[in-house]
């Protein structure tokens, strides 16, 4: 068994030695495979700061109450009357004052110009109650200040200022037939709130003529358990044709929603890529045994087995695989990795988020940069191992 | 006892190969005994199976028909596994072009008949050392094949070759690539393998006279030993 190994170790040796003498085709693999690996990781880093920004938006113990069977909230009504009796409702947590903890909203969409196309996009408006912001986790005036309550005043989301003009601080903007003053930046800790535009609920009803009319509430609970009670509270209640979430499982479906289509697009792409990264692994592979035809049978003729010769030529198959994965992986990193990015949120507006690669992502693609290399190199590794001794020696 | 036991015996040897739909007979029926401790030299036209017979003789070809015994051991009737066990503890091969890998040292290449023993890596390093001694390359064991003439790489191939101590060694036109004084050398080492270490030779040469270093020359030809002379 000793011998096994030493001669494994020898003959893998050798080969890796001599991927030199092959420079240029093994090159042209690796970049193919680097190449494949980009493309998969992009998506995947596309898809995963996605999901990091919606999902990470939402909080257990907040509840967000929508018209039954809506899937967003752009396409949910709440009336002022079924915002009475959520007030009312049990498990719903109270400030200092008695007053419950929630937030009737209203949410429009709005034109807003990228800055990098100048294209124009669906921003999205929001009204919030007063206790709006305190309803969302590390809400925080960066610039500027909150708006006051009954004026024509927004506060912007830094992510949303960073990817479309015309919002920057003390500007003023024109929203359907109003004019607005932004008057304050706000961070929400990377989430999916940066990426709106906030403005009082009082003011948003009567300048866009929805005075009865709130799309969503959302509600502080007095824990996580206290949804359950709402919960059936609202289901137990003819009033309220109302479904009652936790803020983070509808952010979860929101953000799965999308990220699942990226990843629709990233995979049958990045395989279907896969499949020529193959091609070529097999085309360097088969030339490799060509060349080492002679050493290959030089080693038998000596005594070697045509297992060594097998995982000699897997293993430098397999190396080239790891080299262009890693490749892959760092160049999707340096050109990818927290690069800035807007699309269309469950709510028909934009999502701004940044690519996000992870370790687990990485594991991925370096994963079917092997798949490649294993793929690419089995069939010659075979052909090394079956080559017929006199064959090999007077190859060259 | 040596004529009993001959190092190598074949008998009843057929060979051919099919090429398109035609089918070439290279031996038929050939029968041969080489003594223990022989340097005998093959000679003969190109195509008249010199090569053929030194790849039956170290198992790296079979044949269609007849047996085939070295140092008393029938190895036609072995499995792939087997001849290459069987080849790596007796059977030494010095090629034309050398065969050396170029990316290996002199003593890497020495070793790698090794690697397929039970021997510790401190013995395998004597062993290399003592094979490159007797080819007079000791101080060359780090340099790699482009660093050396044609003529020291084929010392180096011989000292793979008998690093493992095999009981034939088998060369296919060992000189075919060198100048005369290199063949000279080369020549000489092999002769002196077999005078003083008692190895049995066979060399596939076209050359007169690298083919007079050996004790006896046969001619090849048309799958027959057609002449046998003793070398003066």
């Amino acid at each position: 068994m000793r011998s096994l190994w030493l001669q494994v170790a020898a003959v893998t040796a050798i080969n890796l030695k001599s991927i030199a003498q092959r420079r240029w085709l093994s090159l042209s693999t690796v970049i193919a495979i680097a190449l494949v690996v980009i493309v998969l990781l992009a998506f995947l880093a596309m898809a995963n700061g996605f999901q990091r920004t919606i999902a990470g938006s939402g909080a257990d113990d907040i509840a967000i109450v929508l018209r039954a069977g809506s899937q967003a909230e752009i396409n949910s009504t709440v009336n002022r009357d079924q915002v009475r009796l959520i007030e009312d409702g049990p498990g719903i947590a109270r400030g200092s004052d008695g007053k419950p903890l929630i937030s009737p909203e209203l949410y429009l969409v709005v034109d807003g110009i990228k800055r990098s196309t100048k294209t124009k996009a669906n921003l999205p408006l929001r009204g919030i109650g007063e206790q709006g912001s305190e309803l969302r986790k590390d809400v925080r005036i960066t610039e500027g200040r909150m708006f006051n309550r009954g004026s024509n005043e927004v506060v912007v989301g830094k992510a949303l200022l960073r990817e479309f003009e015309g919002l920057d601080l003390g500007s003023t903007v024109s929203f359907g037939a109003t004019r607005w003053t932004v008057v304050g930046v706000f961070e929400a800790g990377g989430s999916v709130f940066e990426s709106e535009i906030w403005a009082d609920l009082n003011v948003v009803q009567s300048l866009f003529n929805r005075n009865n009319i709130v799309q969503t509430v959302r509600a502080r609970l007095t824990g996580p358990a206290a949804l359950n009670e709402l919960k059936s509270y609202s289901d137990n209640d003819p009033r309220l044709k109302l479904d009652v979430k936790s803020e983070a499982s509808y952010f979860a479906e929101q953000a799965s929603q999308t990220s699942d289509l990226i990843q629709k697009l990233g995979w049958p792409l990045a395989i279907a890529m896969a499949l020529g990264a193959v091609a070529g692994a097999l085309n360097t592979m088969y030339s490799s045994v060509a060349a080492r035809a002679t050493e290959i049978a030089t080693l038998r003729a000596i005594g070697f087995g045509g297992f060594p010769a097998f995982v000699g030529t897997l293993a430098e198959s397999l190396l080239l695989a790891v080299i262009g994965g890693l490749l892959g992986a760092a160049a999707t990193y340096l050109i990818f990795d927290g690069v800035t990015a807007s699309t269309l949120g469950g709510n028909f507006t934009q999502v701004v988020f940044d690519f996000k690669l992870s370790p687990l992502l990485i594991g991925e693609g370096v994963a079917l940069a092997l798949i490649v290399g294993l793929i690419g190199g089995l069939f010659p590794a075979l052909r090394a191992a079956r080559l017929p001794i006199v064959e090999g020696l007077y190859a060259n | 006892m040596t004529a009993e036991h001959p190092m190598v015996r074949l008998a009843g040897v057929s060979k051919r190969f099919t090429k398109g739909k035609e089918t070439i007979s290279i031996f038929d029926h050939l029968d041969l005994a080489i003594p223990r401790g022989d340097f005998i030299a093959v000679m003969g036209p190109s195509g008249s199976g010199k090569t053929t017979l030194l790849n039956l003789l170290g198992g790296i070809d079979r044949a269609d028909a007849g047996e085939i015994a070295v140092a008393d051991h029938r190895i036609d009737g072995l499995s792939e596994g087997e001849l290459a066990a069987w080849r790596a503890a007796n059977i030494g091969f010095i090629f034309q072009f050398y065969n050396l890998m170029p990316m290996l040292t002199a003593a890497q290449n020495v070793e790698l008949p090794l690697l397929l023993t039970r021997l510790r890596s401190k013995e395998r390093a004597e062993r290399v050392h003592t094979a490159l001694s007797v080819v007079g390359l000791a101080d060359r064991v780090k340099h790699r094949p482009r660093e050396m003439s044609g003529g020291q790489q084929q010392r180096v191939a011989i000292a793979r070759a008998i690093v493992s101590d095999p009981n034939l060694l088998l060369c296919d036109e060992p000189t075919g690539d060198l100048d005369r004084q290199s063949a000279d050398e080369i020549l000489s080492i092999l002769q002196l393998l077999n005078g003083e270490l008692g190895k049995t030779i066979v060399m596939v040469t076209h050359d007169p006279a690298a083919a007079n270093y050996a004790k006896r020359i046969l001619h090849l030809d048309k799958g027959r030993f057609v002449e046998r002379e003793l070398a003066a």
